[in-house]
């Protein structure tokens, strides 16, 4: 807590996060700052449970224990008085219920018996709608209530985190163009009645939107390609598609999960030029898993190296690299 | 220079069409407009020529023609939920019935109400959308079959419940002598066929537009990408219950508003409307007429819809009057999900974009043979060059 206070700057901060899997503990009290501006690595042998933390930071799992704060704020975490949810679904529906039997018996007229079982079902119905759809009004109240509910990913990209994945999940079937649009779509605000009536705001907003895909596709080096589908480009494209669309989103943090994995050297080096390019022109912060040792001594200022869930070393790359435990979860302890 | 000359009529003519295509592009929604405006001016002119005059009079088709639209605005709905969303509803009849019935409590001597028929189209367009979120709203979490096996049950409750809730619904007998649409200098009678007609043209029309607009919008764009991928979309910001509610919500209010139609033209509503076999047929429609796209999802409801009514009927005429053994015999009308079923198999088999697919579903499907035939004319051109 002392720490948020003291440095501001922090884009994300996790505090001792734990994630077990029935028996298997895959991330083990992990803490975890990242400065605004720095790109920080996370590596680690197979199955150190770095794609599982990334997961805890995007919303995708609940940690066992532990929590991230965004900009100061906590997203994820376990739920606080939980249990006090449900009497929220009901409380409104109650106390239309109790009124409108009031003024039932008060009046004594059956119309309005009928509109105000009507009200007390539509209270009921409207709450649980809500708790479903988590709209931001829903979050707000649970809020004030003091009830905390773990961030799901879409509240998480609100926030201003952006992801790309391991294994690319492109919407293949959509072009590069519509991809990049759906990454923006956290910032486009045209409703159901704007779509439907095609209102002059909807129209311009659209254009808008085009031109800043088209802007954005450029600036990850994809010119000219906005029209081809998504799963006909060529591997190291789709990468910088996906990147391209998680920036969409006009995050503050980006989270690459191997954004170079299974590319050829050429490849890789644009991808690390990209990545730079990303810090400097848009003052992005970035938070890269990778195993591309030179990627990551390359471009990283700081490096948490991952191991069997636990971290073992964090540092600078040249502290890490020399770092005896590294050496002994990469290559195995030296014969004695 | 002969070249030259066969090719001087040419140029023009593309141009016009390039022109015609550029309009089409840029003023989509006032292309659809003219376009039915067209269909609906053509269809009775159709009617009364030969090989169409000869089954049937002209009222009768325009009859049909009415029937049909319903299944259009039906297949148009299912489109948004299936083709769209990518969310498999095999219970959407349940919204057509739901919106039917809400028309013949508005606006019969049942309940005593008579409530106009506009009002009434949107009344019965959001008590649907009401039930669709209902439904959609807890199980929207399953995904694939066991979606679609909950949304069957739905599209069986609904028809039982109007069926065994006789003090309300009048049971088996259904709810009759409802009042047709009351629209302004606009007489609607069971006779007239050209009222409704008419009135079925402009609905098509309007839910197109609409439709389409939806389709090309950051709403659509949405749809989309959980019908790729959910959790790809749902990392990129999108809350995925409330879109996939909507397409929910918007695919029975469809319905509802077909519902409230087809209650109004048949002055009857009764629970063997709108049992299972209606939803299949429509997602017969859907698939057959090319998903996603909404002319082809239009024009394959539309064409399934009169081949049903008409060919079918007409089949049994044409092997009773020949006396053909075997074949005077079977009524080709019980076949028809024989059919159905016949023509969606070898649609799988040799067309699985459907008759009129989107470009996108073209693409989908026959995107290995592209990738083939560009890596031919790559591997060509390294050829050449070396």
């Amino acid at each position: 807590m002392t720490a948020t206070a003291r440095e501001p700057n922090l884009v994300l901060s996790a505090k001792n996060v734990t994630k077990r899997f029935g028996g298997l503990v895959a991330v083990n009290d992990i803490s975890f700052d990242i400065p605004e501006g720095s790109i920080v690595s996370l590596i680690g042998p197979n199955g150190a449970g770095k794609t599982t933390f990334f997961n805890i930071i995007a919303g995708i799992y609940d940690p066992t224990s532990g929590r991230i704060a965004v900009h100061g704020r906590t997203m994820v975490a376990r739920p606080i008085r939980a249990w006090l949810e449900p009497f929220l679904w009901v409380a409104p529906a109650v106390v239309v219920g109790i009124v409108s039997a009031i003024v039932v018996a008060a009046a004594n007229n059956e119309t309005i018996g009928f509109v105000g079982a009507a009200l007390t079902l539509a209270a009921l119905i409207t709450m649980l709608l809500s708790a479903i759809a988590r709209p931001a009004w829903y979050q707000r109240l649970l809020r004030r209530i003091g009830i905390f509910r773990s961030a799901r990913p879409n509240d998480i990209v609100e926030a201003g985190i952006g992801r790309t994945f391991q294994n690319i999940r492109l919407f293949s079937n959509m072009t590069a163009e519509e991809n990049v649009l759906v990454g923006m779509h956290t910032r486009l605000k045209a409703n159901l009645l704007d779509a439907m009536f095609s209102t002059p705001r909807n129209r311009s907003e659209e254009v808008a939107a085009k031109i800043r895909a088209e802007e954005l596709l450029r600036l990850v080096g994809l010119r000219g390609i906005g029209g081809e589908l998504a799963k006909n480009l060529p591997y190291g494209d789709q990468r910088r598609l996906e990147v391209a669309r998680a920036l969409g989103s006009n995050p503050k943090l980006l989270l690459l999960d191997e954004p170079t994995a299974g590319m050829n050297p050429k490849e890789t080096s644009d991808m690390m030029a990209l990545i730079n390019k990303l810090r400097t022109e848009l003052g992005l912060t970035v938070l890269l898993i990778e195993h591309d040792m030179k990627v990551v001594m390359g471009i990283s200022d700081r490096v948490t190296v991952l191991d069997h869930g636990e971290r073992i070393a964090e540092g600078t790359p040249d502290e890490v690299r020399k770092n005896p435990k590294v050496i002994e979860a990469y290559l195995g302890a030296p014969a004695s | 220079m002969s070249g030259r000359l066969a090719n001087i009529g040419g140029p023009g003519f593309t141009s016009f069409r390039s022109r015609v295509r550029d309009i089409a592009e840029t003023h989509r929604s006032l292309t659809i407009i003219v376009a039915m405006a067209i269909v609906g001016l053509l269809l009775p002119i159709l009617a009364t020529v030969p090989p169409f005059s000869i089954f049937q009079p002209q009222d009768v088709w325009l009859n049909g023609f009415s029937n049909a639209g319903v299944f259009v605005l039906l297949a148009l709905g299912l489109n948004i939920v299936v083709g769209l969303a990518g969310l498999l509803d095999l219970g959407y009849a349940a919204f057509f019935a739901i919106g039917a019935y809400a028309y013949a409590y508005g606006a019969s001597p049942f309940s005593g109400i008579h409530a106009p028929f506009i009002a009434m189209l949107l009344i019965g367009a959001l008590v649907a959308a009401t039930f669709g979120v209902l439904l959609g709203a807890p199980t929207l979490r399953l995904r694939g079959d066991y979606l679609a096996i909950v949304t069957l049950g739905f599209g069986e409750i609904v028809p039982i419940v109007f069926l065994n809730a006789e003090k309300y619904t009048e049971g088996t007998n259904g709810i009759g002598g409802i009042y047709p649409p009351d629209i302004p200098f606009v007489e609607f009678g069971i006779l007239n066929p050209w009222p409704f007609y008419g009135l079925v043209i402009v609905l098509v029309a309007i839910v197109m537009v609409f439709i389409y607009r939806l389709q090309e919008s950051r709403i659509g764009r949405a749809w989309m990408a959980i019908r790729e991928d959910e959790l790809a979309a749902a990392s990129n910001g999108l809350n995925t219950v409330t879109t996939k509610l909507l397409a929910f919500a918007l695919g029975a209010s469809t319905a509802g508003f077909a519902g409230v139609f087809n209650a109004a033209k048949l002055t009857l509503v009764s629970p063997d409307q709108f049992l299972s076999t209606v939803s299949f047929s429509i997602l017969a429609m859907v698939v057959l007429g090319g998903m996603g796209n909404i002319w082809g999802v239009a024009l394959g409801a539309f064409v399934i819809y009169t081949i049903q009514i008409v060919l079918l009927k007409q089949l049994n005429a044409f092997f009773g009057e020949l006396h053909v053994p075997i074949l005077q015999d079977i009524n080709f009308v019980q076949y028809q999900f024989l059919l159905y079923g016949l023509a969606l198999v070898l649609m799988m088999l040799f067309r699985p974009e459907g008759l009129f697919p989107s470009q996108r579903r073209k693409r989908e499907l026959h995107a290995a043979d592209a990738g083939e035939a560009e890596a031919s004319a790559v591997a060509a051109l390294d050829e050449s060059i070396t």
